[in-house]
């Protein structure tokens, strides 16, 4: 079929995009005068973000007194009609932290699947046209694999495996399953600790983060490709560039992994991430930290450059295209950041005027948001 | 005329030929098992099932009857997609989703999704069906009519008659099985001076016997052996982490049925603590126990352990995990294994459980004595 590569046509095919950086690959930039192209409605909530195939947005959403229906929505990205909507049941537990839902791990695809997954462990596998491919109940399959406050973990696929984390306190594993079938490649152990942080995807490798540290592994395999063992963050992720992966651990660790070992090049404990994962734009490392500071630091070695006090409180991360930053606050205020001013700078703010807990999607030149009610095209 | 006559002899045949063929890739959807068994035929079972005309959805829900979680959502999905094109086309075949939904032998789960569709294609008609739905199996499809008597409770007070209020409220009550509806009728009957028995309602066991402190260092106690799950012997006392452990009697006075082991015990850190207490059923019969707890767990009926779950402090809540069980008539154990852990944190202190005995309802199942 003609939906074939991802980073040409420039997709946003799951958290924080292209190999998870959260930076757009593609050379149309969403910009600085962002308005709202359209809404559209949602009928549950949701803490995972959009995902952008082709001309289609895909978005989940929960609903229902207990959270127990899953909905999965297709929107067209020029107008923002609904294509189409699929609604399942959990088979797994819903309960989470009033704060989060059910619906908080992002959706991926390999261009031609979408696969989405959910707190309570339920996972379906459709095509673009909504056609229902496979699913799985992961809390079916291993009873103990649960969170009592929720899980967030979002998939991520590659070299026809998609890579599930379940990562919790009791029945704790990471599975690499068949894009094709569901079926399970391979399935590994992963340390009994709650962890809501998603895996990065760089390097041919998945880095797969806990409180232990980062294990880097074969997508098609689970083998072992290189394992950092000093401790990492269980909410923020890590982000990579180039030969070097940020780690979220210890505030930023920069790590260059190499035939099987890991060299640290350096480490900032005072690039200590809230919620929000750390990225990575032209020469510089961004994080906001727990109190809503933006500080730029320098992929060299670490130094703060400057720090930017925004209107927080942030639960999303940030993303980028062209030379500009966007994130949005639990507010709900879109905030256009210029990160190459001196001290930086806030370009434009959009008041979407709901709690937005979610990071963006960019597409197309354009800029995806949900709330638990709504989702945006700003443009 | 005559090719009329032969094209919708025709268009019969292949709608019937259509619902004849339909068992099969029910059944493969069915067949579906743990780790993806059965997904490669059920993908293509699914294609054909999504292919069958709207009159075929009252057989593609009865799919569902008896059905594993998995393959109820393989045919949800089926059924979401052929009801969404029918709708468009106004084709939905309201009058057999109507006696599907009216066959309370019929799936809960496929009885809520008749129930939704018919609210999609005629809104009067659903809430015409709404107050049968009263004492239905599905704890979803009562909270319709709940939420209608809580309705008519807040309009007969606003024209100040009290008593239709009481009536409403307490009908809804009486049928209401989710703990949000619950709560909400409970306050409104109090403010209007009227007792309601929440520990009946649920069906929370109060009375219980207790022991700790077994060890639970390193959190290995969870795991560990203590001779509680050997013997129930109420007049025996064995070496506890701190201090002897000997059981007490303890009956809850808290609304919700918690059973507290800092109560009798004291704030304790790193321990275990058993309660045992028996169930007397009227008959043999499937129940679920359902239990809320915060720390590490284990759950015995008649010395078969139900479920464990070494989570600690993640929160609890009402119902937060179902066990299915079966219970004999006459007496019944239930053994619970609770294990405090070693934080420290505020938010850390409680060392407690409720626990209730119902149907796959939630309707409360209460003990013959």
């Amino acid at each position: 079929m003609c939906l074939a590569t991802g980073v040409v046509r420039a997709d946003w095919l799951q958290f924080r995009g292209p190999n998870a950086s959260a930076v757009s690959t593609e050379a149309k930039v969403p910009g600085d005068n962002l308005k709202i192209a359209w809404t559209a409605d949602l009928p549950g909530r949701g803490l995972s973000a959009p995902i952008v195939v082709g001309d289609r947005v895909f978005v989940t959403c929960s609903s229902g007194p207990g959270q127990e229906t899953l909905h999965v929505f297709c929107f067209n990205a020029a107008d923002g009609t609904k294509r189409w909507e699929r609604a399942m049941r959990s088979t797994g537990r819903t309960m989470t932290h009033n704060k989060t839902c059910v619906a908080a791990n992002t959706p991926c695809s390999d261009g031609e699947r979408v696969f989405a997954l959910f707190s309570s462990n339920d996972l379906f596998a459709f095509d673009l046209d909504g056609n229902l491919l496979w699913l799985r109940g992961l809390t079916f399959d291993y009873p103990n694999a649960s969170n009592s406050l929720g899980m967030s973990q979002s998939p991520v696929v590659m070299d026809g495996t998609l890579v599930v984390q379940s990562e919790n306190d009791s029945e704790s594993f990471v599975a690499g399953l068949d894009v094709a079938t569901g079926r399970n490649k391979w399935k590994l152990e992963r340390p009994k600790a709650a962890n809501w942080s998603s895996a990065t995807v760089w390097k041919n490798t998945v880095a797969l983060q806990s409180s232990k540290g980062i294990l880097a592994v074969e997508p098609a395999t689970g083998k072992t490709v290189w394992d950092y063992s000093d401790g990492a963050s269980t909410i923020p992720s890590s982000a990579g560039a180039g030969d070097i992966l940020y780690a979220a651990s210890h505030g930023i660790t920069a790590l260059a992994p190499e035939k099987g070992s890991v060299t640290q090049l350096w480490r900032n404990e005072k690039l200590n991430s809230g919620t929000a994962s750390p990225l990575v734009l032209g020469d510089s490392l961004y994080v906001v930290n727990g109190a809503g500071v933006l500080i730029k630091a320098s992929l060299k070695n670490g130094d703060e450059a400057w720090k930017m006090r925004m209107k927080g409180p942030f639960s999303g991360s940030p993303v980028a295209a062209g030379k500009r930053i966007y994130i949005v606050n639990e507010r709900g205020i879109f905030q256009v950041i210029d990160p190459e001013a001196p001290e930086g700078k806030v370009l434009k703010e959009i008041e979407l005027k709901e709690t937005v807990l979610t990071t963006p999607a960019i597409s197309g030149g354009a800029i995806y948001v949900r709330s638990d009610a709504k989702l945006w095209k700003l443009q | 005329m005559k090719s009329s006559l032969v094209c919708l002899f025709a268009l019969a045949a292949v709608s019937l030929q259509a619902a004849a063929d339909l068992s099969k890739p029910i059944e493969a959807l069915r067949a579906v098992q743990k780790e993806g068994e059965g997904n490669e035929a059920a993908a293509q079972a699914w294609q054909e099932i999504v292919k069958a005309d709207a009159a075929t959805l009252p057989e593609v829900l009865k799919g569902m009857n008896g059905a594993n979680p998995l393959a109820e959502n393989w045919l949800r999905a089926a059924v979401g997609v052929i009801a969404d094109e029918a709708l468009k086309a106004k084709k939905l075949p309201v009058a057999a989703l109507v006696t599907f939904l009216k066959n309370t032998q019929n799936s809960p789960g496929a009885r809520v999704v008749a129930f939704d569709l018919i609210h999609r294609a005629d809104e009067k008609l659903a809430e015409e069906l709404t107050p049968t739905l009263l004492e239905d199996p599905s704890s979803d499809l009562r909270r319709h009519p709940v939420a209608k008597l809580i309705e008519a409770g807040d309009a007969a007070l606003e024209k100040k008659d009290k008593d239709a209020a009481i009536v409403a409220y307490g009908k809804g009550l009486g049928g209401a099985r989710d703990e949000d509806q619950i709560k909400e009728l409970a306050k409104k009957l109090r403010a209007l001076d009227q007792k309601v028995d929440l520990p009946k309602h649920f069906g929370f066991l109060m009375s219980w016997k207790m022991i700790a402190p077994f060890s639970n260092a390193d959190r290995a106690g969870f795991d560990t052996v203590y001779p509680p799950e050997k013997e129930l012997k109420f007049d025996a006392v064995y070496e506890g982490k701190t201090k002897e452990a000997k059981w007490v009697d303890f009956t809850s006075t808290e609304e919700y049925g918690k059973i507290d082991f800092n109560k009798p015990f004291g704030m304790e850190k790193s321990v275990v603590g058993y309660a045992a207490t028996d169930f007397f059923s009227t008959e043999d019969r499937p129940a679920e126990i359902r239990i809320g707890c915060k720390d590490g767990w284990k759950v015995w009926l008649n010395g078969e352990l139900l479920f464990a779950r070494d989570e600690y402090h993640r929160g609890a809540k009402l119902d937060q995990y179902k066990l299915p069980c079966q219970l004999k008539k006459g007496k019944n154990t239930i053994l619970v294994k609770c294990c405090q852990n070693e934080q420290t944190e505020q938010w850390t202190v409680e060392w407690e459980f409720q626990l209730r005995v119902c149907d796959a309802t939630g309707t409360a199942i209460l003990a013959a004595k």
